[in-house]
């Protein structure tokens, strides 16, 4: 079973390493958005550190739901979805890894630039330590919630969108906890009870979202 | 056990059902417009002037009627969604999409009659206390709902994949109320009480009881008159619709 | 006390007239909305059995 996993992981990673703009729409999207703020909101520091946790969850909130069209797309297209019904093996274990080979595609490359991002916006190390740690549980709960959403809406003509209508819903007690995990930290209380929240999150979500994204993908591909 | 097991699905068949919706439909408008109306006169004319809120008080007995059908209706709507997926019965798919329009309409009136209530209490229309932002996202799960059937044209395809949704939105509406609640205790500024001192007088409660069996009624009754829509515009190949309706509408 | 001090609502009018008026609104266009789409619906199906005859 772990060997399916791995295998399916190493695939989709290889086919996207060929396709290397795929990533960085997705990161440079998050970027800009990050960025766009100061330039609305105006300069001042003591603004930027009160907003930061929230600005780079929303960031990466809408980043990482950009990139949830492409996840079952190709496979849909060139039949590779439908032998994956067929296979042997469980389907919502290819789901599992292929939620995480697309996060570690879309997601972590996230993870790895928001501290350059805290930056920007004056947050303290120990905020930025948080906001890591905030962002490596909550993404790939984000990644699994928004595969439900990529299964229902596979291949409809306004895909994009409804994927946004579906899932933002669903992301709100990521976005609450994340951002407050950080937000906590910078107000001195310590964001530790947030964590702890953002992981028994990811643990419900591992469990649930599986058979839920598989059931969808069972009524998409039929 | 058996037989009353076949019977029940008997009445799943849209053949036979549309009759019997045709037949329930009045039966519960009648009982929506009686109850609404004596509801409307009960929060109009019995229940007195509250001495601290004075007469804006009365908007509660529409909008916490409006809010609790809006949950109410999501939760049948998934609880058809489920049956519809365990048996596979078409009806059931149909009866989640007659009651989603009327969900989304209450989950609005709610919103909106919380605002006017919030104006004149709170001196702002809007505020982010926990239950009216819960009550937002209800809303956002219905029109996602909505546009998710919408969008698809396989009707086989649209009814698996809308319940599917709504199955997922029920697990995760307890979490993002939890997680909406915390948010608002963590935010001192916006937290509301809204019947805090308020003590809850035996005919408010009952003209709020009686203006939710209304809308209960209004909205099986609305559902009815949706379903057999529904009905007819997926079936309209179908011999007995085509029977039925002949050459004149 | 007439029918129409028991219906005044005081400083108030605007927030709850403006709350029941936009209920009622909603709960009477949406049956006739209703109405409406089955009738054309039911012509739509009555002119496919006329033209297939």
């Amino acid at each position: 079973m772990l060997e399916t996993l791995l295998w399916i992981i190493r695939r989709d990673v290889t086919i996207a390493l060929r396709r290397r703009t795929d990533i960085f729409t997705t990161l440079i999207f998050f970027v800009i958005v990050v960025s766009l703020f100061p330039l609305g909101i105006g300069p001042e520091l003591d603004t930027l550190r009160l907003i930061a946790p929230g600005v780079v969850w929303v960031g990466a909130l809408l980043a990482s739901m950009l990139a949830l069209e492409q996840l079952f797309l190709a496979d849909h297209r060139d039949g590779t979805l439908e032998q994956m019904l067929l296979a042997p093996q469980p389907l919502s274990l290819l789901v599992i890894g292929k939620v995480i080979a697309h996060w570690l595609i879309t997601g972590l490359p996230l993870v790895i630039m928001a501290p350059l991002l805290g930056l920007q916006y004056d947050l303290s190390l120990e905020a930025l330590k948080v906001m890591i740690w905030s962002l490596l549980l909550g993404t790939p709960t984000l990644s699994l919630l928004g595969a439900i959403g990529a299964a229902l809406t596979l291949g409809l003509r306004s895909g994009g969108v409804l994927v946004a209508l579906l899932v933002l819903p669903l992301y709100i007690p990521v976005l609450i906890f994340g951002a407050g995990a950080v937000e906590a930290t910078t107000s001195g209380l310590g964001g530790s009870s947030h964590l702890s929240m953002l992981g028994a999150i990811l643990l419900l979500a591992l469990l649930g979202t599986p058979f839920a994204t598989s059931a969808a993908l069972r009524v998409s591909a039929e | 056990m058996q037989n009353r097991l076949i019977n029940w699905f008997k009445y799943s068949s849209p053949a036979t059902f549309y009759p019997v919706a045709g037949r329930l439909a009045p039966i519960f408008w009648v009982i929506a417009i009686a109850l609404i109306g004596y509801g409307l006169y009960l929060s109009f004319f019995v229940a007195p002037t509250d001495y601290k809120q004075g007469e804006g008080y009365r908007i509660i007995f529409i909008h916490v009627p409006a809010s609790w059908m809006s949950m109410f209706i999501y939760l049948v709507m998934a609880g058809w969604s489920a049956i519809g997926l365990v048996f596979n019965t078409r009806l059931s798919f149909m009866m989640a999409q007659a009651l989603a329009p009327t969900g989304a309409m209450f989950a609005f009136i709610s919103l909106w009659t919380g605002s006017f209530w919030g104006k004149p209490m709170w001196g702002t229309w809007w505020v982010w206390d926990a239950r009216i932002t819960s009550e937002l996202i209800l809303l956002f799960l219905y029109l996602g709902y909505m546009a998710l059937v919408g969008a698809i044209d396989d009707r086989r395809r649209a009814d698996r994949a809308g319940s599917i949704l709504l199955l997922v939105g029920v697990v995760n509406i307890p979490i993002i109320y939890f997680s909406v609640k915390w948010w608002n205790t963590l935010h001192q500024g916006a937290t509301v009480k809204m019947n805090g001192q308020t003590s809850m007088d035996e005919t408010m409660l009952w003209t709020m009881l009686i203006m939710a069996l209304g809308f209960w009624a209004y909205s099986i009754a609305v559902a009815m008159v949706r379903v057999r829509s529904i009905m007819l515009e997926r079936e309209h190949d179908a011999q007995w619709v085509r029977d039925m309706i002949g050459e004149q509408a | 006390m007439s029918i129409w001090d028991k219906l005044d609502m005081g400083k108030y009018a605007l927030y709850v007239w403006g709350s029941f008026g936009v209920t009622a609104l909603c709960m009477i266009v949406e049956p006739i909305l209703l109405r409406s789409h089955a009738t054309r619906i039911r012509k739509r199906i009555a002119r496919l059995n006329r033209l297939e005859k």
